[in-house]
């Protein structure tokens, strides 16, 4: 093969060109007479093709011009979810945003999620975000004896709650929330999709416990319907429509 | 200097075989997991297909076929009493997985759903069985949730972006001899958020430090799977087996390697070449696009080398999904047809998906007993001292691994470590102490790269990881020569020269991940001489590792382990480690 990861298309001659990345960076360290929790704009330009990913763009920044930024980012391709971040005043995956999708012709704005405290450059801190997942048990709950086999579940039962399996706890959603930026009580989408996988799980039996948690001031009545998180989820899933759903179990009493 | 810490278990890595080995460890005794990355964002994540146990289902099984077939698929050079072990304890493990909440497909009776996978037979090789549970094409990720939510059911302690760096042993594995005793006294580890240098103190150790996959250019592994955990082995003098089979999946999307699950041929796709032909037809006739890895991966390569690939430099093949309903797509295949019109630009559903061979999978990797125990030799175990998942080699995949056996391995074998690590723990009085200097090693390294920012270092990592990557990709990958290996040597022993003259740009403290790819690297350049070292010492072809100059298999010399030590000096010496047999007499694997 003649491609690579960290430039992918050779395939086909697509034509390279030049992007400009408009990058807000952090300084938590106070280097180059800098004060230590600096934050300000740089601009880098990199030779790239329109089908690279933004992280293809951030990684030829780091590894050819400036080694300090810094970005987490781990399987490249959408799936552990560590390279969530502000493109364009749109959270996204950096590998899983292409180049031609942005209109590279203009300046590319990368920032860190907004919300949860910048540690540097595009790296947040998500302990904040863990513990609001934490918050809800998101867990298994049944009492009764463990059966020998598997507890059965019928194709249409585990269908019910298909959509929100798919989280892969990036925090895109939580952190595009116009709530969850004012509100530092409010637990966001994610911890609300964490809960629905098992509140509309059959097997489950916590659903009341877990609806109960976000009946509560800081859980779902705070949603404002806005479906920036149903937009910014780069899994795919009906953020919104899980909130509601879990909204109507809570008016309803039934699950 | 160093923030120390001290546990009665200590588990390095938060993948699946770490999670799986912390839920029972964490039972039994005082355990803290130490991880680089988030537990949510380890590889097992990516993971697609399914995980292998004889259920019984969908239609009659049982785990001796299970057994055979594993033994056959890993061409002879698995331990047959560990792959007993995998394919009886799998039942438990995947009704575990279920217990704990894993959401798998299921049938219409609501069991556990089962499907096709290569290599995976009815009958000793009759015909393909349904043996792989799943949970739509994303199994891998379900079960890391799984575990990463029971590990918050159960406060499991992590310590999140913690980079293990030393391994610190009571006692010299290679001078210990017959008599003497090796044992693990903790775990040195850099905090990335803080550049802070921690010592664990530990009675055991548990590594699960994943795979190595980014010692080649074109892979299906993430950016942090460097084989750190193997690397840390390797230099605490300790053995590593089997280095040199590596396993190239088939269907990596042509020109990235982003893995697109076997299932997709378990589920009725078509490998098909520029003429159209589904040659698997022709490499195994019975079971066709559903053979071993291996023997699929060879396949591909040989028909683009013989002129019958696809696209304007007919370097990749086709999979061919156009004649499933887009329903059955979607429900079964969600994720990796995304992929396809992501990365590709192609819609699966009317337009076949330029693939190509991806390294995928370490085979081999710090040796184990079936408990978990590290080798220090052929015989002797390293007390308190375990290992589990890709980065072990029980060996339970010999040569090449069938496909759905990992995700089975991490379950089987972490759970089986993380007993026996804290039963080990639990009959220790006294924590160890760690020596004065322990964490001088790690601290000094960190300096000294922090000391080359602005310096006479000419050399740039990236450009070094680049060299290496696509020396291995030409060299080590499907097809291997003795000349191919010894370029490949040459490069890598020059590389690890230049790798001294290494400049890094970035001189702070937090988050220093121009730091952290520096260390890496270091890695792969080790790992990389021992792949290639055993590569050029097996001079036969078995599983993964094919020799055009020696292409069949040599039972006779051959049918042994690889037993990779590096000496003081820095050389890397190979012994030999006889094959457990106890069933199966080997024979030609045909499919």
């Amino acid at each position: 093969m003649t491609a690579t990861a960290d430039a992918p298309a050779e395939v086909g001659a697509i034509p390279s060109m030049t992007v400009t990345l408009k990058i807000l960076r952090f300084d938590p360290d106070g280097l180059d007479g800098r004060e230590p929790g600096s934050e300000y704009w740089e601009e880098f330009q990199v030779e790239a093709h329109a089908t690279d990913r933004v992280l293809d763009a951030l990684h030829k920044i780091k590894w050819d011009q400036d080694g300090s930024l810094a970005f987490r980012r781990s399987c490249a391709h959408g799936v552990c979810g560590s390279d969530a971040m502000r493109i364009n005043a749109r959270n996204r995956l950096a590998c899983k945003t292409l180049l031609k999708d942005l209109n590279p012709a203009r300046p590319i704005t990368v920032e860190p999620l907004k919300g949860l405290p910048v540690e540097k450059d595009l790296i947040v801190d998500m302990e904040p975000f863990f513990a609001s997942y934490r918050e809800i048990m998101p867990f298994l709950m049944t009492s009764g004896p463990t059966p020998e086999r598997e507890r059965l579940q019928s194709p249409e039962d585990r269908a019910k709650f298909d959509d929100t399996t798919k989280c892969i706890l990036c925090a895109a959603c939580t952190t595009s929330c116009p709530v969850f930026w004012t509100d530092g009580q409010y637990f966001g989408p994610q911890a609300i999709v964490g809960a629905h996988r098992f509140i509309f799980d059959s097997r489950d039996e916590g659903e009341w416990d877990r609806l109960e948690i976000l009946n509560d001031k800081a859980g779902v009545w705070k949603c404002r319907t806005a479906f920036n998180c149903t937009e910014a989820c780069p899994r795919g899933i009906e953020v919104t429509k899980a909130i509601s759903e879990v909204k109507k179990a809570l008016t309803t009493g039934e699950v | 200097m160093a923030i120390e810490h001290e546990y009665d278990v200590v588990i390095v890595g938060a993948g699946g075989a770490g999670m799986r080995a912390a839920l029972e460890s964490s039972q039994r005794a005082r355990t803290a997991v130490i991880t680089k990355l988030y537990p949510t964002r380890s590889h097992t994540g990516a993971a697609q297909g399914g995980m292998a146990a004889a259920l019984a289902n969908v239609e009659d099984d049982n785990a001796e076929w299970h057994t055979f077939d594993t033994v056959k698929g890993g061409d002879y050079l698995v331990d047959q009493d560990a792959a007993e072990i995998l394919c009886k304890e799998a039942i438990d493990a995947v009704l575990d997985l279920e217990k704990m909440g894993l959401p798998f497909n299921r049938t219409p009776e609501g069991k556990v759903d089962q499907r096709r996978f290569g290599g995976h037979t009815r009958e000793h090789g009759e015909a393909p069985v349904r043996r792989a549970c799943y949970a739509a094409d994303r199994t891998g990720h379900m079960i890391l949730q799984t575990l990463y939510q029971q590990c918050i059911k159960q406060e499991v302690e992590f310590f999140n972006e913690f980079y293990a760096l030393d391994l610190i042993l009571d006692g010299d594995p290679q001078a210990a001899g017959e008599d003497g005793e090796v044992s693990a006294s903790g775990v040195v580890a850099y905090s990335l958020a803080s550049g802070e240098v921690h010592t664990f103190r530990a009675k055991s150790i548990i590594f699960a430090t994943g795979g190595a996959g980014k010692v080649f250019k074109t892979t299906s592994n993430a950016h942090t799977l460097t084989g750190d955990g193997m690397g840390i082995a390797l230099r605490a003098g300790i053995p590593l087996e089997d280095m040199e089979f590596f396993q190239f999946h088939p269907t990596g999307l042509a020109g990235l390697g982003i893995l697109l699950s076997e299932a997709a041929r378990g589920e009725g796709g078509i490998l098909r070449n520029s003429e159209g032909e589904r040659f698997m037809e022709r490499y195994a006739p019975t079971i066709k696009d559903l053979a071993p890895r291996d023997m699929v991966a060879r396949a591909m390569a040989n028909e683009v080398r013989e002129g019958r690939g696809c696209g304007p430099h007919k370097d990749y093949v086709l999979l061919d999904l156009t004649h499933l309903e887009p329903a059955h797509i979607d429900e079964k295949l969600p994720d990796i047809t995304e992929f396809a019109r992501t990365y590709l630009g192609v819609e699966p559903y009317t337009e076949p998906v330029p693939v190509f061979p991806t390294a995928h999978y370490a085979m081999g990797g710090i040796p184990t007993n079936v408990q978990g125990e590290v080798l220090r030799d052929n015989t002797h175990v390293i007390k308190g001292l375990y290992a589990a998942g890709e980065c072990a080699c029980v060996s339970v995949h010999g040569a090449n691994r069938l496909g759905t056996n990992s995700l089975l391995d991490i379950n089987v074998f972490g759970r089986r470590a993380g007993i026996a690590a804290a039963e080990y723990a639990n009959g220790v009085t006294e924590i160890p102490s760690l020596p004065a200097d322990a964490s001088a090693r790690l601290e000094e390294t960190v300096a000294s790269l922090r000391a080359t920012v602005g310096g006479d270092g000419t050399e740039r990592v990236a450009q070094l990881r680049k060299e290496l990557q696509e020396t291995m990709d030409r060299n080590v990958q499907v097809f291997r020569t003795a000349e191919s290996l010894a370029e490949a040597h040459a490069v890598v022993k020059d590389l690890q020269e230049r790798y001294k003259s290494i400049a890094i740009h970035d001189r702070g403290t937090r988050f220093n991940t121009d730091l952290l790819e520096a260390i890496e690297l270091g890695f792969l350049l080790e790992l990389s001489e021992v792949v290639v070292a055993g590569a050029e010492a097996r001079k036969e072809s078995r599983g993964g590792h094919y020799r055009e100059d020696f292409p069949t298999r040599d039972d006779e010399n051959f049918m042994q382990h690889t037993m990779a030590y590096k000496r003081a000096d820095g050389t890397v010496d190979l012994d030999w480690k006889p094959v457990v047999v106890t069933k199966y007499q080997p024979m030609e694997r045909k499919y």
